[in-house]
């Protein structure tokens, strides 16, 4: 093949001019962070700290799981697994040590460490055969992490899962800032208490794992995975070795998907398949990198936060649309809100014919030239 | 060069983003051999992809005897009677030599007369007959390449490098081989090897970082030391 | 290995003798020749349903290098459909005659196979054909799909088990002396293997077949000889997931209760097999099918928290022995 014609095909970083559109995503992306910084003032119900914190938790997921599929086109279906490893590794600690710090330190480390053993054995074992291998036999894995953790109850809780205490410091109970009648004193009407301690603390450890995933993006190995992304041999060719590259991106979204598995445990205060491990979490991630637009980080903010208010509000939405029609034939049927993953699908499917970029990826203009 | 079989003009390729193929012109004229030479990278086996369909032109037009194949399917040019041995040869490995020719033969039957000419031509065909053709040489793939694009009459063969990496003993004798062919059909042949491509060809393109640089008959080349300084060293400056 | 431990491996049948070396070990560590006896007619049924769900998979990724994540639609709908058929079916399936009895069964594996054919043609032209060539969006895509065919099945049959009534004839098992083996699991057995010995024959005695081998090893060089490599492949679509689709009727008959879970299991067993025995052939996926199917019965018996996670452990070592599986037609 021709290496005379080819200019630089990492080019993309000189571009200084800054189009419209892609102001206008970083302007949505920081009213968001701000949204989320000041949530507990703006929305006191608890229903809507619940979607604050989860959208907190999933960007960083998300965005995660945006290093592998967007940026490096590696696709895994095992992000669940780590993001369950994390909060296993938590909640079995607080279950069994009892709720203090330690037990988070000591459970969330455990629980980073098998996740970054199984991602090098996976990551040394399939990513150096084709993707669509990787893909299966992450899949696999995922399955079988998914019964084992059925089958072993007696540690894991099973289907049921665990509900667990967290460090008193986190609790409503806790006061922080006290008045003269030894109360919580309120700032803008929302009690100083364990309660926003424990959101801040999600928040800002999210906020942490979000920009230091911005920075590794930004860095030489985000340019080099790049590269790998667009023409594999080439960066092969060029001498990058491909399968350490891969397998080190693959541990970092590992790790990083583990830490806000113990996040996630921490804020629940309950750890089970359907929250952590399951397949509907491994698709609503899926969702959430293509609506956003694989290969932004500020897509993965913007599909957190579609999905889970669609999530969130939209069910009740089609609840009562399924009411409101529940004399016409198959209507109801179809608005039912268990058929809420159908209607998913379809986006999805359709989403990824006609905007594989998403939303951030179509206003940030990298559609273009695909 | 009025009656041409195939032309090319200002042809543009594009592979993924790279742009490979910047505005080929190009007449191949019925019956011989006629050779495009070039070095690594400058486009040869893309012209011959693009013209066998395997990747597309983004611009400009390929006709096969008068008619427009710029946008056909793959068989369907091979239909129109082109046939194309690849530079990695494209034998199927896990198949036998009979069913590797039997692939190529019009509905599966073999026409018996120009079997025992191609037996004639490369006798190892019919000595393999039936092994796995993974366990075949170097040069007995190749042979059998050649052999699977002539088993059915065909107006223009296209050949990327069928000299790479074989015994010098071998070539001479594909050089027979190869005029044999060349009596009942026309081989647009992609070449390194000087020596073999000078015993062949008829008329000779030079391709350069995706342009053709000179195009004329293969004996003003060969007699012309001062062209071949200037375009042989594009061309064999790679090996 | 050294080399010529190797080349005895391979006079002997080389990777072949796995299955065999796997049965010799389970055989020691069970201890009783009856319940291994049973055991290993189990993993054999077992293994020839997976093979039919699994050689589809993979020689549709062998032809035309795509890799449908929805595979297993066909598998969970064929199980469906076939539950629908028994129970439809009435006293042909639990009365005393055997010809309706079988009659009943076929009718069932039938409609759950055309079904399995029409509905492969229609998701091959609107779900692949738009994403050939495009890893990433093929695995996006046909996973969509897998979504809104599980949410299909779930919206015609709903959530609740479903009961699948077996034929009469087939109950109960074959006793001979202390062993004793399910009628059902030597039924599957011969079935799956027909299959097998049809599929091997049409590969290696028609043009067609000639054609899908070819095809397999370089679909460029097909093309380039003037088949329309797009036309063979939607026909080997269409019959991969039939055959998913007739291996799920006979996976229900064998469970004898479905539930929606039935088509995201069997997709970790088809990934499993056709993995072990590498992409494109049916060779390896029946080698691959066998393998899984015995370790499944062998481990589910001897420690049964780890029967699932011990063929993926099997998966894990295969693959550091050999990156492309045991029996790969395409490497890569």
């Amino acid at each position: 093949m021709s290496t005379v014609t080819i200019s630089n095909p990492i080019t993309t970083t000189a571009q200084r001019r800054v189009p419209a559109g892609r102001l206008f995503v970083y302007a949505i992306v920081l009213a968001i962070g701000a949204v989320l910084m000041f949530a507990p003032f703006l929305f006191p119900d608890v229903r809507a700290q619940e979607v604050a914190a989860r959208i907190c938790v999933f960007i960083v997921l998300v965005a995660s799981y945006d290093l592998l599929i967007g940026y490096t086109g590696i696709v895994s279906f095992a992000h669940t697994m780590f993001f369950g490893l994390g909060a296993y590794g938590t909640a079995i600690a607080l279950k069994t040590m009892g709720p203090g710090f330690d037990a988070i330190l000591l459970g969330g480390s455990l629980g980073v460490l098998a996740s970054l053993v199984l991602a090098v054995l996976i990551g040394l074992l399939s990513l150096r055969v084709k993707a669509i291998f990787f893909a299966m036999i992450t899949l696999a894995a995922a399955s079988v992490m998914m019964v084992l953790a059925s089958q072993f109850f007696e540690y894991t809780g099973g289907e049921d899962g665990m509900t667990y205490t967290i460090p008193r410091f986190f609790s409503p109970a806790n006061t922080l800032i006290a008045d003269e009648n030894g109360k919580a004193i309120r700032i803008f009407g929302v009690a100083a208490n364990g309660r926003l301690a424990l959101y801040y603390f999600i928040f800002l450890s999210s906020l942490v794992l979000f920009l230091a995933m911005l920075r590794i993006v930004a860095s030489p190995l985000g340019t080099v995975l790049e590269a790998i992304r667009e023409n594999e041999m080439r960066a092969e060719a060029i001498g990058y070795r491909v399968v350490a590259y891969r397998t080190s991106i693959f541990c970092i979204g590992a790790v990083i998907a583990a830490l806000a598995g113990i996040l996630r445990a921490v804020w629940l205060r309950y750890t089970g398949p359907d929250v952590t491990l399951s397949f509907d979490i491994m698709i609503d991630l899926l969702l959430m990198v293509v609506i956003g637009g694989m290969g932004t980080m500020m897509g993965a903010v913007i599909g957190v936060v579609i999905m889970t208010l669609a999530q969130f509000y939209l069910k009740d939405l089609m609840a009562s649309g399924a009411a409101a029609t529940s004399n016409v034939p198959l209507l109801p049927d179809l608005l039912n809100p268990d058929r809420w993953l159908l209607w998913l699908g379809v986006l999805f499917i359709l989403l990824v014919y006609f905007f594989p970029a998403g939303i951030a990826g179509t206003l940030m203009g990298k559609g273009d030239h695909k | 060069m009025s009656e041409s079989l195939l032309r090319l003009e200002g042809v543009h390729t594009d592979i993924a983003q790279y742009h490979i193929l910047h505005g080929i012109s190009l007449d191949v004229p019925a019956g011989g051999v006629h050779v495009l030479l070039g070095r690594n990278g400058a486009g040869k086996t893309t012209t011959l992809r693009t013209i066998m369909g395997l990747w597309r032109a983004r611009q400009g037009t390929i006709r096969f005897r008068g008619q427009d194949i710029t946008a056909m399917q793959t068989p369907d040019i091979a239909r129109l009677g082109v046939a194309f041995v690849p530079e990695n040869m494209g034998i199927f490995g896990g198949l036998t030599v009979e069913e590797n020719m039997r692939l190529a033969a019009h509905g599966g039957r073999f026409d018996s007369q120009r079997l025992r000419h191609i037996f004639e031509i490369f006798p190892a065909m019919e000595k393999f007959w039936h092994n796995q053709a993974s366990s075949l040489s170097g040069g007995q793939k190749q042979m059998l390449a050649i052999s699977r694009a002539i088993i059915e009459k065909r107006d223009l063969i296209l050949i990327d490098e069928p000299t790479k990496g074989l015994a010098p003993a071998i070539i001479r004798a594909m050089i027979e081989a190869f005029r044999e062919i060349a009596t009942e059909t026309t081989i647009l042949l992609v070449e390194q090897n000087f020596h073999f491509a000078s015993a062949l060809g008829q008329s000779v393109a030079v391709i350069d970082d995706g342009r053709i640089v000179h195009h004329g008959l293969m004996s003003d080349l060969v007699a012309d030391q001062a062209l071949q300084n200037r375009f042989l060293s594009l061309s064999m400056e790679a090996n | 290995m050294p080399k010529n431990l190797s080349s005895i491996f391979e006079r002997f049948g080389g990777v072949m003798l796995l299955p065999v070396a796997l049965g010799l070990i389970a055989f020691v560590l069970i201890g009783r020749p009856s319940t291994w006896i049973t055991l290993t007619a189990a993993g054999l049924a077992m293994g020839m349903m997976i093979f039919l769900m699994a050689s589809g998979l993979s020689l549709i990724f062998g032809l035309m290098d795509v890799l449908n994540f929805g595979h297993s639609a066909f598998v969970s709908f064929g199980a469906f459909i076939a539950a629908s058929v028994l129970a439809w079916s009435g006293v042909w399936v639990s009365g005393g005659n055997a010809g309706l009895n079988i009659l009943a069964l076929m009718s069932a594996i039938a409609a759950a196979t055309a079904f399995g054919a029409l509905a492969g043609w229609a998701f091959e032209r609107i779900i692949v054909k738009p994403v050939y060539k495009d890893h990433l969006r093929q695995i996006l895509i046909t996973m969509g799909a897998l979504i809104v065919a599980e949410e299909l099945i779930l919206m015609v049959w709903g959530g609740a088990p479903i009961p699948v009534p077996r034929p009469a004839v087939l109950t109960g098992s074959l006793v001979i002396g202390d062993v004793a083996i399910e009628v059902y699991r030597i039924f599957a057995f011969v079935l799956g293997l027909a299959v097998y010995i049809a599929m091997h024959l049409a590969l290696n005695r028609t043009r067609i077949g000639l054609l899908i081998r070819a095809g397999v090893e370089n679909r460029e060089m097909v093309e380039a000889l003037g088949f329309r490599v797009d036309r063979l492949f939607i026909a080997v679509f269409m019959a991969g997931s039939a055959l998913a689709a007739a291996g799920g009727a006979m996976w229900a008959g064998y469970q004898g209760l479905i539930t929606t879970a039935i088509g995201s299991e069997m997709m970790i067993m088809v990934f499993i097999v056709v993995i072990i025995g590498g992409l494109g052939s049916i060779e390896g996926s029946l080698l691959g099918a066998i393998l899984v199917g015995l370790m499944a019965n062998y481990v589910a018996f001897l420690f049964p928290k780890m029967s699932l996670a011990s063929n993926m452990i099997l998966m894990m070592a295969i693959l550091l022995w050999r990156p492309f599986g045991l029996k790969p037609a395409v490497k890569g």
